[in-house]
């Protein structure tokens, strides 16, 4: 056992602060985009152009959760587009949807 | 690392079908992750589109916000039903909650990450440090949501009103005094099953803290089981970002 002991020592690398750094600037950047979400809720009227903001704003906060915390920048090209090309299906199924919901509501009122 | 690879190809060189390559360049473990993880993403989508579609099936809320009350006649403003914060009865805060409970997501994402980073280092006691404080920013959110659940299911003072004239406090599956009903049913199953993956993802936080302390990965020569269940915790706060806007804000 002692043997086994000696052989698995491991070596802790130093930590690379510059690594470090970026990704607390990236949790900054969510926490700052998540504030302008919050304040825009406040400011800006309910409408059309409060939506669109809401939506490109949690895409841009999705982006940095999936290709900086998640890693998948450093993946190959070919992992990437696997997991990307699929969510196309949810594009359509919020064209397919909201159609037929404003259809619905045609029929009910 | 190098040493590692050539092994790996030695001994798999023309039995491609055996096991033992990495396709794509992520492990096995790894690359299921990823694909479950795109499954998990379908489910959400198809959960946050019914949202969409039985809310414009709705009438909207017209006039001025400040006006709003809640009625069975239509959709109701999410920032009016989500306004209340624990201690302060009775002042109305809206998002401010939600707010917090946002960040403590995106911090414990952080400390995650942070783990994973460590734990390329082989720096055990960075990997327990992040993974506990990853805990402890899971466990506060499942808190808020548990509050934000008591204080949603027991209502207001003022309750509302029902189709048949009575007054309702609160809310469940068949009367909402917020709105439609079905406001309500999303509400309990959008939230309810990203609260039951937050609590999964506590439980495989728990496991993969407890077997970096008692040093099983150390044994193992790597950290990998950390990237893994990273992977997960990291999605968790990626569907409660789509969640906080659809659900709420919008």
């Amino acid at each position: 056992m002692a043997q086994l002991d000696e052989a698995t020592t491991v070596n802790v690398q130093p930590k690379d602060q510059k690594k470090i750094n970026q990704l607390w600037r990236i949790a900054g950047i969510l926490a700052i985009v998540t504030a302008i979400e919050f304040a825009l809720a406040y400011i800006l009227p309910r409408g059309p152009l409060l939506y669109f903001t809401f939506v490109a704003l949690t895409l841009v906060k999705a982006f940095y959760i999936v290709a900086e915390f998640m890693h998948l920048k450093g993946e190959v090209k070919t992992l990437i587009w696997s997991i990307a090309i699929p969510t196309i299906f949810v594009i359509w199924l919020v064209i397919a949807l909201l159609a037929e919901g404003s259809s619905v509501f045609e029929l009910k009122f | 690392m190098s040493t590692t690879t050539t092994s790996v190809e030695e001994t798999t060189t023309g039995s491609v079908w055996n096991g033992g390559m990495a396709p794509l360049k992520a492990s096995y473990g790894k690359l299921m992750m990823w694909f479950f993880l795109l499954s998990d993403a379908f489910t959400f989508s198809s959960l946050l589109i019914s949202y969409g579609m039985i809310r414009y099936a709705w009438p909207a809320y017209q006039g001025e916000v400040e006006d709003f009350v809640f009625s069975q006649e239509y959709w109701p403003i999410p920032e009016k039903v989500f306004d209340a914060v624990p201690l302060l009865h009775g002042v109305s805060l809206p998002l401010v909650f939600v707010g917090i409970m946002t960040f403590i997501l995106i911090l414990s994402s952080v400390t995650m990450v942070l783990a994973v980073e460590a734990g390329h280092r082989m720096d055990k006691k960075d990997v327990t440090k992040w993974m506990l404080w990853t805990l402890v920013g899971g466990v506060a959110f499942l808190g808020c949501q548990a509050w934000e659940w008591s204080h949603f299911i027991h209502g207001t003072d003022e309750g509302g009103m029902m189709p048949d004239g009575s007054i309702f406090y609160g809310a469940n599956l068949t009367q909402n005094q917020y709105g439609p009903p079905l406001f309500a049913d999303l509400f309990f199953f959008i939230t309810g099953f990203h609260g039951f993956h937050v609590f999964s993802g506590v439980m495989l936080n728990f496991l993969i803290f407890y077997q970096a302390t008692v040093g099983v990965f150390e044994r193992r020569g790597h950290y990998e089981m950390v990237e893994k269940v990273g992977l997960y915790w990291h999605f968790v706060d990626l569907v409660w970002v789509f969640v906080f806007t659809f659900f709420y804000l919008i």
